[in-house]
């Protein structure tokens, strides 16, 4: 009607600097183009803008759990030191470098298709998703150790209910509970209820992830992906990174600042 | 009961007006802008309605002047509603210490009172007028309130915690309370009556009723009874444990560092979870109550532990309760 | 609905572009999702109303008649939850603001297509799990599902209601996330931010809140559900955990969310009072920065629902403090509506009714939340009914009433034709007074102490069982108000007049195309060369789309 007018001007093309930028501009019709969006450029912005958002979202999402982590935290710090003892710090620790090294596999995958390089991308690919699993198998160990300790809180595991064997002084089995001067060991459940629903939720995410590279994967190797067209890499991408930084934030929540504590409290 | 059609609820307590005067400002100036904007709305929509279907009016672009105006004084009005409520609030749950004090328990749907003295009831409490009363509330199940409309007060009854309330009735008669937190199948029959009585009628209640041990005898007992005076003395004096004479209401310094100040909350806190805060010099060895028990029996011994705060008359059990005869036990 | 007598309409639209049940049920068109929300909503509410009437025919004598306490008290949880859950919050948003706001920037489509279907897929299937929590046992935790009640007491239906509810959540941040990336990178040319109509803006801001509130309570809700299923003990005293924690998680989202439930009335209300008026708003820029002030404000307040929870005196000053100051955004907003209508070309259409009562209403329910957000009148009026009345006045007398207002707006543009307009005034009309006389005579009821969710009250308040009568016979006027527009809406999607592209001579973009659209909205991209709400003189019509600021030609 009146208002509408033929020529196009490609909108308000702002603040982009990426590798892309020296490239021809005018890939309109590209064939991923959905049909609602005037063009890659404004596509591409789009769904970085919704992953943005979505990791918004996601964050207010632990946000929640991280809110009752620190209230019941200070409420109970022995407790919490008496549980994060208990953890074991090796298999987090080498956990964490899996995870940094796997965001940088991550970022070398995105590099390679920004440029065009199938091959390496493909394998890239790979290689975060090997490392992913490797991370969610150490998890699996640490879980099977918790099962073993009867540390599942509740009756989470019908017959298997919270009751871990509290270690008198002296004792140093490993497998019992060592109580730090003033814990509870009602509360020390209270932390694992918080370990569990976080690093579960967490490795929800990351097999979500896992699940979104493999699809990638197979894409790249059909040739899917190119110099104007990577932005499922990209997006993806993302998410990866931040489902890193959470267990950046939650492996010393967890496993390091009750250490700290004992210490403390000597 | 009342000749006229009420639209505010009796006024007997020592703050109600106060409330009621409150209200009546926040009414005032609701109907005021209320009306306002619909007499401006009416107005406009009649003077301005539109004449012929291709009118078009001058567009008038908006105006910073009258934006500050009308956020300015809305923020001013609301600034003398708060500044005036909060310090009524103030007054409402702020106990003042001389208060006399009641413990509430209440369960699934049932409403249990015991005065100092000793007196119980059930869904019914009878306060004299011109006295300040306290109650000290638990719950043994879900969350509660005690919600007193005649004298415009109300607090949650959380379980875990003691909460806290307190009025001074001004005008005898039987007023309504109610549970005002929903609280499962009968909550709408859980609640029972006020009965403020005149400080002498009172007294005959009270004596009529006076067979009772008080809480804090009966916290004395149970005291005995549990064992805690293998640690903290015969006389509550001390030993393995802290002393607990004179130490309701004091500062108590903990090993790591920190004072607290001992409350009912934290006195019910070392009951059930006696690991939480450990008193300097002191070793983490008390076990722990916790589901040993119920919410009045706590109470009681919360109620002995503060009587023994009283300075010099820790050789009687402080409260003069009356002589302590073994009751059927309560339940 | 998919023929159409003759004249046949030129063109083809989104309705009659495909045909069959999988065209609906697979489309991607945000106009086609918009009606399937449309229907599914329209069912929700109809449920949520037949519940209302019942609770109030059992309030009407003192003692228990109709249905016993137990079933009472499913009901009006079952109210609570699915207005407030699949009603209230999804209402404007998923079907007004799914439908125009692409139109309304010139835009093809939301930016996620398949994520605006998945997120109608979501609330369906949180809704009906709900359903079937409600049919096969109800819950009776009351809509806000406090701790221990829920966790400890109460039914295990709790967890497929939870579970429910927070796989709808999901749907709302999906829709969220959609129209922010919508309105940030695909606003047609020259649509600058201070082009946009207000309905945009509102829906921006409600966005926000959804993408950072819903994430809060479906974890929280989430909890619950876990609590009761394993009895692990986080909100749970007896293992150390804290009721009061769960009402602060829970208020966090919950406050925010009434917010999501009236900013996008707001944004209706705003365009209804700018195009029935003829006026361009005024200051336009205070009701869009208000928009986003209340979004965040709205996340700093939810402590006053803790008053009487045992909170310290401190913290309930705060946020009664904070309270007070979410207040201002609200009342700039009405005066400036009140000033936009001065000196206007005001019509007496039924959308325009509609506004004007919500600004009435809201005016109200606006203003009793002061009683609220004043510590010590909070105290006395805290869960009694004076609460039912204030936030009923926001949500019905705003929300309903804007949503009302907003589908006989827009009613050419999205069926293609015009409804009845004197009927669309008269049921305007006994909505307005049946409503009043539902939830006005609550507010003398909760000040005389009546407190809420109570199934009877004592018989010898007389003055009680007055008011829940006139209460009692209000609600039925406004269910027939109710029922008069569900009629002759869906008779008028078959005999209705057909309606023009610009049925009501407007600017906005959204009647620049035909009605109903085609399915990319536009045939060409607009170009945006002036702000909203310029009028142009009817002669001029031919170049309303380049119309320059219109310097008066005399009125």
């Amino acid at each position: 009607m009146i208002c509408l007018e033929a020529g196009y001007r490609p909108p308000l093309n702002r603040k982009r600097t990426t590798l892309t930028e020296g490239l021809t501009h005018e890939p309109t019709t590209h064939r991923a183009l959905q049909h609602h969006f005037e063009n890659m450029e404004q596509q591409r912005e789009a769904g970085t803008l919704g992953m943005w958002v979505f990791l918004v979202t996601e964050l207010m999402f632990f946000g929640g759990l991280f809110l009752a982590y620190t209230i019941y935290r200070y409420q109970y710090p022995a407790a919490f030191a008496t549980a994060s003892n208990h953890l074991d710090i090796r298999l987090g620790g080498v956990n964490t470098v899996v995870l940094i090294v796997s965001s940088f596999t991550m970022a070398m995958a995105v590099f390679s298709t920004q440029l065009g390089r199938r091959r390496n991308s493909v394998i890239y690919l790979l290689l975060t998703i090997v490392l992913g699993m490797t991370f969610l198998g150490i998890k699996a160990v640490e879980y099977h150790d918790k099962y073993v300790d009867s540390l599942i809180p509740g009756q989470l595991i019908p017959g298997r209910p919270f009751n871990p064997a509290v270690a008198k002084p002296g004792d140093t089995d490993p497998h019992k509970l060592h109580l730090v001067e003033g814990a509870n060991v009602r509360n020390v459940e209270l932390f694992y209820w918080i370990y569990f629903a976080m690093t579960g939720l967490h490795a929800l995410h990351m097999i979500i992830g896992i699940g979104l590279l493999i699809v990638l994967t197979i894409m790249a190797g059909r040739g899917r992906f190119g110099p104007e067209y990577h932005a499922p890499v990209e997006i993806s991408g993302l998410y990866w990174h931040f489902v890193d930084i959470i267990w950046i934030f939650l492996f010393p929540l967890l496993y390091l600042l009750g250490r700290h504590l004992e210490g403390h409290l000597g | 009961m009342q000749s006229w059609f009420p639209f505010i609820p009796e006024s007997a307590s020592t703050y109600s007006g106060d409330v009621d005067a409150l209200y009546f400002y926040i009414s005032g100036v609701t109907i005021f802008f209320t009306l306002l904007i619909s007499f401006i709305i009416i107005f406009f929509v009649i003077k301005y309605r539109r004449r012929n279907a291709f009118e078009i009016p001058r567009p008038i672009e908006g105006s910073h002047k009258l934006e500050i105006l009308w956020s300015v004084i809305p923020l001013l009005i609301a600034m003398t509603i708060f500044f005036w409520s909060a310090k009524v609030y103030f007054t409402q749950y702020r106990p003042p210490k001389n208060a006399e004090e009641v413990y509430v328990v209440g369960k699934q749907w049932m409403w249990k009172f015991q005065h100092a003295t000793g007196q119980r009831e059930i869904n019914e409490l009878h306060v004299p007028v011109g006295r300040k009363i306290k109650l000290i509330m638990a719950s043994e199940d879900v969350i509660h309130d005690v919600f007193i409309p005649a004298f415009r007060i109300k607090a949650d009854v959380v379980p875990g915690r003691y909460t806290t309330e307190w009025f001074e009735a001004t005008k005898p008669g039987r007023y309504h309370f109610f549970c005002a937190e929903y609280c499962g199948m009968n909550h709408s029959g859980m609640g029972g009556w006020v009965v403020v009585m005149e400080p002498t009628e009172y007294e005959n209640w009270l004596s009529g009723n006076a067979n009772q041990m008080s809480p804090a005898a009966a916290g004395q007992q149970m005291f005995e009874s549990l064992g805690c005076a293998s640690c903290h003395g015969a006389n509550a004096e001390g030993g393995r444990g802290p002393a607990l004479l004179g130490v309701s209401g004091s500062k108590v310094a903990l090993n790591n560092g920190q004072t607290v100040t001992a409350d009912e909350g934290y006195i019910r806190e070392s009951i059930l979870n006696p690991q939480a805060k450990i008193v300097t010099g002191f070793g983490p060895i008390m076990p722990s109550f916790q589901g040993q028990l119920s919410e009045e029996q706590l109470l009681q011994l919360v109620a002995y532990v503060k009587s023994l705060s009283i300075p010099k008359t820790e050789t009687q059990t402080a409260k003069p309760a009356p002589a302590s005869k073994p009751s059927a036990t309560p339940k | 609905m998919e023929e159409f007598e003759t004249p046949k309409p030129p063109h083809t639209n989104y309705i009659n572009a495909e045909y069959g049940l999988k065209s609906w049920l697979l489309t991607r068109d945000h106009k086609r999702i918009a009606l399937l929300y449309l229907g599914a909503i329209s069912f929700y509410f109809f449920i949520g109303s037949l519940y209302a009437m019942a609770i109030r025919l059992e309030l009407l004598t003192p003692q228990a008649d109709l249905v016993q306490s137990s079933t009472y008290n499913k009901m009006f949880t079952q109210h609570g939850i699915i207005m407030v859950f699949f009603f209230l919050i999804p209402a404007i948003p998923a079907t007004l603001g799914n439908f125009l706001v692409p139109m309304m920037i010139g835009a093809k489509d939301l930016a996620f297509p398949r994520i605006n279907l998945l997120s109608w897929y979501i609330y369906m299937v949180g809704g009906l799990i709900t359903i079937y929590a409600l049919l096969a046992g109800g819950v009776d935790t009351g809509w806000t599902f406090y701790v221990p009640y829920s966790t400890t007491f109460s039914n295990s239906y709790v967890i497929a209601t939870g579970v429910g509810i927070f796989i709808s959540g999901f749907s709302s941040i999906l829709t969220g996330l959609n129209f922010i990336v919508t309105i940030h990178t695909m606003r047609a040319p020259g649509m600058t931010w201070f082009r946009l109509p207000l309905f945009i803006w509102a829906h921006y801001a409600t966005s926000l809140i959804m993408i950072l509130g819903t994430p809060v309570v479906a974890v929280t809700i989430l909890l619950v559900a876990l609590e009761r299923l394993a009895h692990i003990g986080i909100f749970d005293p007896a293992a150390g955990g804290d009721p009061i924690l769960f009402q602060h998680l829970f208020w966090f989202y919950s406050h925010p969310a009434v917010y999501i439930m009236v900013l996008p009335a707001m944004g209706v209300v705003s365009e209804l009072i700018a195009n029935f008026s003829r006026k361009n708003i005024f200051g336009y820029k205070f009701i869009a920065f208000s928009s986003l002030a209340i979004a965040v404000f709205g996340f700093l307040v939810w402590g006053h629902h803790l008053f009487v929870s045992g909170q310290s005196v401190y913290a309930g000053m705060i946020f009664s403090f904070l309270s007070f100051a979410v207040a201002i955004p609200s009342a700039i907003k009405v005066f400036n509506w009140t000033a936009t209508l001065y000196k206007g070309s005001i019509s007496y259409d039924t959308p325009m009714l509609y506004a004007l009562g919500f600004i009435g209403l809201f005016t109200i329910g606006g203003m009793t939340g002061l009683f609220l957000a004043s510590l010590a009148t909070d105290v006395h009026l805290s869960d009694t009914y004076f609460i039912v009345a204030h936030f009923h006045y926001i949500m019905v007398g705003g929300t309903l009433l804007a949503y009302l207002g907003g589908l006989h707006y827009w009613w050419p543009k999205i069926s293609g034709r015009m409804y009845p307009e004197g009927w669309g005034r008269f049921s305007a009309l006994v909505v307005f007074v049946g409503f009043n006389l539902t939830f006005s005579p609550q507010f003398v009821l909760g000040y005389m102490g009546m407190p809420r969710r109570y199934h009877t009250y004592p018989a010898d308040m007389v003055s009680w069982q007055v008011l829940h009568v006139l209460s009692t016979a209000g609600a039925s006027i406004l269910g027939v108000g109710l029922l008069i527009p569900l009629c002759y809406l869906v008779w008028s999607m078959r005999y209705g007049p057909i309606a023009a592209a610009n049925p009501w001579n407007l600017p906005g973009l959204e009647w620049q195309t035909a009605s109903p659209p085609p399915t990319e909205n536009f045939l060409t991209t607009p170009v945006v060369t002036t702000e909203a709400y310029q009028f142009a003189a009817p002669e001029h019509k031919e170049v309303v789309g380049k119309f320059e600021r219109q310097k008066p030609a005399g009125t």
